[in-house]
């Protein structure tokens, strides 16, 4: 039995996916996003712990009986693709005692995606930007990985509710909306959108870990406007 | 005139019998809440006025104090608020929010709350009191106090007992009033008297019962002239709901009146008057305006109950609570619940007439309550902090499906159970004493004899537990005692003859121990256990500091190796209690609940092992430690379900719950949904009580800064709601430190 590494879980999420959910923030990712506010999460190798498929699904199961209709887990991160082998035995295993998953990623894993997905009631997928070079600046990658996980949700027909983070004079302009919204037209399953807006409270965790923070002396993306864009990339969805 | 005419059942006829009057009768809605109304002309009118009068209360804490004077059920003259717009009529003075002395339980008490305000009583029934002429509850128990109760009490090991004042938490069944009139009542006492076991003296409780029922009459006959003082003849039953009301209200007036217990919970009463609202509206001549006007009204009336209270009571029970507590919902079977638009009518006073802590309403929560319901109080809790849920799948297999809580958790079947109040006892010091040998830590007297002398380096945990549960043992003893003798004083000297009367003549009496400080003591154990924890020894060899190495599991985590040590805390305790034989036959139970004496006990409670220190407060009830709960709100709640309450703790084991609205979901909808969820899930584990919150820190900073900003800002402490602004400095710090669950 393969052992995920796992950065933290948190017994209430209540914004990470439909009604009440567990979520298990998985180590390691790939991509370097500017405003991350995980970086712990990055390193494969950084603070975590080994657990099995069957003793996390134990511990999520002892609130099963609050996640109602809809609710469930989620797997966050990090970036739960990055451990194929343990993430897939975790989603088996939940989906045998009857608890709804979703998976929260921004599509940049180790494949194995087909397998996954059928276990995966909804994907939250992280749209980090839609224009190759303005991926390529935020995350450090390039965006085939992200396209490779994005074409196998389709084939598989998954629920999808995507986001992308709104920062301040990188992406809050309504060119940017309409270059979203014509991406996103072109995705199947779409059952909700969200502009999440930047937040800085990540910059004293990058302090902590001894990393630079490159975005720092940026403010927060104003919540009014953010909602402004968000309001106008659903009505030019909606076209 | 026929009083039950459209009435069904015969057995509530031909006996007392209010629950199977309702069982019968009440017309169970699942419906949503567009059918509600706001509040009336009137009632604007006369809340208008309440509402400057509660302004300047909450400048100079006291408005005004009868002093001449003193308690009982037909004392005062008539008063009222704004006679032409009331509705519902009574209050406990002769004007709005003034206070009334009680000397029954102690004149002392009353001599240092009025000197508080630079005031006092009326000088002949001063003397009366206080030269003894009429000995008084406190008098008695001091007389019969042991040493050890003596030093207990003077070192905080056992605090916030009713030795001083009235006992509080119980019920009368106000509702009988209502149902049979005041004549039908005292025909069944006279009855009473003569039933062919209580004709044969043969024991000092009969003798006892004998002159308790015979004051019980007489109390009933007081109710009835103090009814008259405002125009109304309640001997015969009532004949509509307005009547309903007001006599259900008359009964509770005059437990008010009589008595000054810390809780006068009120029961449940919404379902009960929903039936001659229905009936009313059947027979056209009632509408929802005017039903919601009557129970507006009478929630007015409720929010200004008072009474008079010292600097140092409200130092444990802060904000000047009164816990007219009301208990809502619930269920009738397996199929059928008890809520009716009345219920949704109470809840719906929190709007009309703003959020308030008073009366404590208390939804009696079960996952087959109609889903619309639930909604609606979620939906309220959300916009008032009000409201505390309380769990009817455990609770009715013991009590039955009429029973209502006191106070802040306790259940008792309404009008044929009654609480000895008991307050707690510090579970954080006993494990002191476990280790300093008995001995206070601050003032180093020995409290708990024959406790061996812990000198151990780095403190063993199988050493350190065995002391504590003699520590324990020893602790029960003596809080027996002194709870023996407060409750044989209390009936003695300030028996609650009106509430009394509207019970049953043969009681079932339960007796309420308490404990504070349950998660320190277990998070002490668990880093004993689990980290090294030295003791730093002072010259007397009594451990005034700890210097704990590693880590430990905390309680509040949903760990198994932390929490099963405070249920086995708890199930110690009540077992060394039921050793110990109790006053009138009465039954243990135990409690977890702090008050806001969390507070007080945290400032006379040394350095813990778990990291505490010195005079800091405890967590409340059963809460976890402040921000040892890490692992998300749920894993708190689920250690907290964890400790049992049938046989165990069977007085209630308090939670309180504070999340930040956005945390709680995105919009008005997903919250609702949301905190549905967290309340059919946490009482599907078994648990029993949850206050909840939803709001914000920084309101909380900003409301302390400038609190005429935020008149009615209301929040759930422990067992009960108090408005914001009428904490102390220390308690709303404390508030504002517990923990938020948040997500960012």
């Amino acid at each position: 039995m393969v052992k995920g590494r796992i950065s933290s879980e948190e017994s209430m999420g209540l914004v990470d996916g439909p009604g009440i959910r567990y979520v298990v923030f998985l180590q390691g990712c790939h991509l370097r996003c500017k405003y991350c506010h995980n970086p712990e999460t990055w390193d494969m190798m950084g603070e975590s712990y080994f657990t099995t498929a069957k003793k996390l699904v134990d511990k999520i199961e002892k609130y099963k009986s609050y996640f109602g209709q809809d609710g469930g887990v989620t797997f966050s991160g990090g970036e739960p693709l990055l451990q194929p082998e343990f993430l897939l035995e975790t989603l088996k295993e939940c989906k045998v005692r009857g608890i709804n998953t979703a998976l929260d990623t921004a599509g940049v894993g180790f494949g194995d995606y087909e397998e996954i997905l059928k276990f995966c009631d909804l994907v939250i997928l992280d749209i980090k930007a839609v224009k190759e070079e303005d991926y390529k600046e935020l995350t450090g990658q390039k965006m085939d990985r992200f396209k490779e996980f994005l074409a196998a949700c389709q084939k598989n027909g998954n629920k999808l509710w995507l986001r992308q983070v709104i920062v301040p004079g990188m992406n809050d302009t309504e060119e940017n909306i309409e270059n979203l919204a014509n991406f996103i037209k072109t995705i199947k399953n779409v059952e909700r959108v969200e502009l999440l807006p930047y937040k800085t409270m990540g910059e004293v965790k990058y302090k902590k870990l001894g990393l630079k923070y490159r975005l720092a002396g940026l403010c927060e993306m104003n919540e009014t406007e953010c909602k402004r864009l968000e309001k106008l990339l659903i009505t030019k969805l909606g076209e | 005139m026929d009083f039950y005419k459209g009435f069904k059942g015969e057995d509530w006829k031909n006996e007392i019998n209010v629950s199977a009057f309702i069982d019968e009768n009440y017309k169970e809605y699942r419906g949503d809440d567009t059918f509600l109304c706001g509040k009336s002309e009137k009632t604007a009118k006369v809340w208008a006025k309440c509402e400057k009068l509660l302004a300047k209360e909450r400048k100079v804490h006291l408005l005004d104090v009868d002093l001449k004077h003193v308690s009982g059920i037909n004392n005062f003259p008539a008063g009222y608020i704004d006679k032409k717009n009331e509705v519902i009529f009574g209050l406990q003075g002769d004007k709005p929010l003034k206070r009334i002395i009680n000397p029954f339980g102690g004149i002392r008490m009353v001599d240092n709350a009025l000197s508080a305000y630079n005031k006092k009583m009326d000088e002949t029934n001063h003397s009366i009191f206080i030269n003894k002429i009429r000995k008084t509850h406190n008098d008695g128990v001091f007389d019969a106090y042991t040493p050890n109760v003596r030093k207990a009490r003077t070192a905080g090991l056992i605090t916030g007992l009713p030795d001083a004042y009235g006992r509080g938490r119980i019920i009368g069944d106000y509702r009988r009033i209502a149902l049979y009139g005041i004549d039908r009542l005292i025909e069944e006492k006279q009855k009473d008297l003569l039933k062919p076991e209580l004709l044969k003296i043969d024991s000092e409780e009969k003798i006892r019962l004998r002159e308790e029922v015979s004051e019980q009459i007489r109390a009933l006959e007081q109710i009835k002239l103090m009814a008259k003082g405002y125009g109304f003849d309640i001997s015969l039953p009532a004949k509509n709901a307005q009547e309903a009301f007001q006599w259900t209200y008359f009964g509770y007036l005059a437990a008010v009146k009589e008595n000054n217990g810390a809780a006068m919970s009120l029961g449940r009463t919404s379902t009960f008057l929903d039936i001659y609202i229905e009936r009313d509206m059947a027979n056209g001549v009632l509408d929802e305006k005017g039903a919601q006007e009557l129970v507006d009204q009478f929630i007015i009336k409720l929010r200004l109950v008072r009474h008079l209270r010292t600097p140092e009571y409200d130092e444990i029970f802060g904000g000047d609570p009164t816990w007219v507590t009301e208990s809502v919902g619930g269920m009738l079977d397996d199929k059928h619940s008890l809520v009716t638009k009345n219920s949704f009518r109470y809840l719906h006073s929190l709007i009309n007439l703003d959020p308030s802590p008073e009366p404590n309403l208390t939804v009696l929560w079960s996952e087959k309550l109609p889903a619309n319901f639930k909604k609606f109080c979620a939906k309220i809790s959300i916009l008032t902090d009000s409201i505390q849920y309380e769990n009817d799948d455990i609770m009715s297999p013991i009590y039955g499906h009429d029973y209502a809580i006191a106070c802040c958790v306790s259940a008792m079947k309404v009008g044929k159970q009654m609480q000895f109040f008991g307050a707690r006892c510090n579970l954080a010091k006993s494990l002191l004493y476990s280790i300093n040998g008995g001995r206070d830590e601050k003032s180093g007297k020995v409290v708990v004899d024959g406790i061996e002398q812990d000198t151990d380096a780095v403190l063993d945990f199988k050493t350190v537990k065995k002391r504590y549960f003699e520590v324990l043992d020893k602790v029960a003893e003596t809080y027996v005692d002194a709870l023996n003798t407060i409750h044989y004083m209390h009936d003695k000297y300030a028996y609650e003859a009106g509430q009394m009367a509207l019970h049953d003549t043969n009681v079932e009496r339960m007796m309420a121990f308490g404990v504070a400080g349950l998660s320190v003591a277990t998070d002490s154990l668990s880093a004993i256990k689990y980290a090294k924890v030295k003791p730093i020894r002072n010259a007397e060899g009594i451990a005034v500091d700890f210097e704990t190495v590693g880590d430990f599991p905390k309680y509040g985590n949903d760990d198994d190796r932390v929490d099963q040590i405070a249920v086995e805390i708890v199930k110690h305790f009540i077992s060394t209690l039921k050793k110990h034989k109790l006053y009138r036959n009465a039954k243990h139970t135990l409690s977890v609940l702090t008050i806001t004496s969390n507070v007080m006990y945290g400032k006379k409670t040394g350095t813990t092992p778990d990291g505490r220190k010195l005079g800091e407060p405890f967590a409340p009830g059963a809460n976890p430690m402040h921000g040892r709960d890490c692992t998300g709100a749920l894993a708190s709640l689920n250690s907290v379900a964890k400790i049992p309450y049938k046989d165990v703790c069977q007085d209630g084991v308090s939670n309180t719950f504070s999340i930040v609205p956005n945390a709680l979901g995105k919009d008005e909808k997903s919250r609702i949904k949301n905190l549905v969820s967290i309340l059919d899930g946490y009482f599907n584990h078994g648990a029993q009580h949850l206050n909840v919150n939803v709001l914000d820190r920084e309101k909380l900073i900003d409301a302390m800064n400038h609190p005429d900003k935020y008149p009615t800002l209301t929040i759930r402490v422990s067992g009960y709601a108090v408005n914001f602004n009428k904490l102390s400095r220390a308690h709303q710090e404390e508030v504002i430190k517990r923990t938020f669950h948040e997500k960012i």
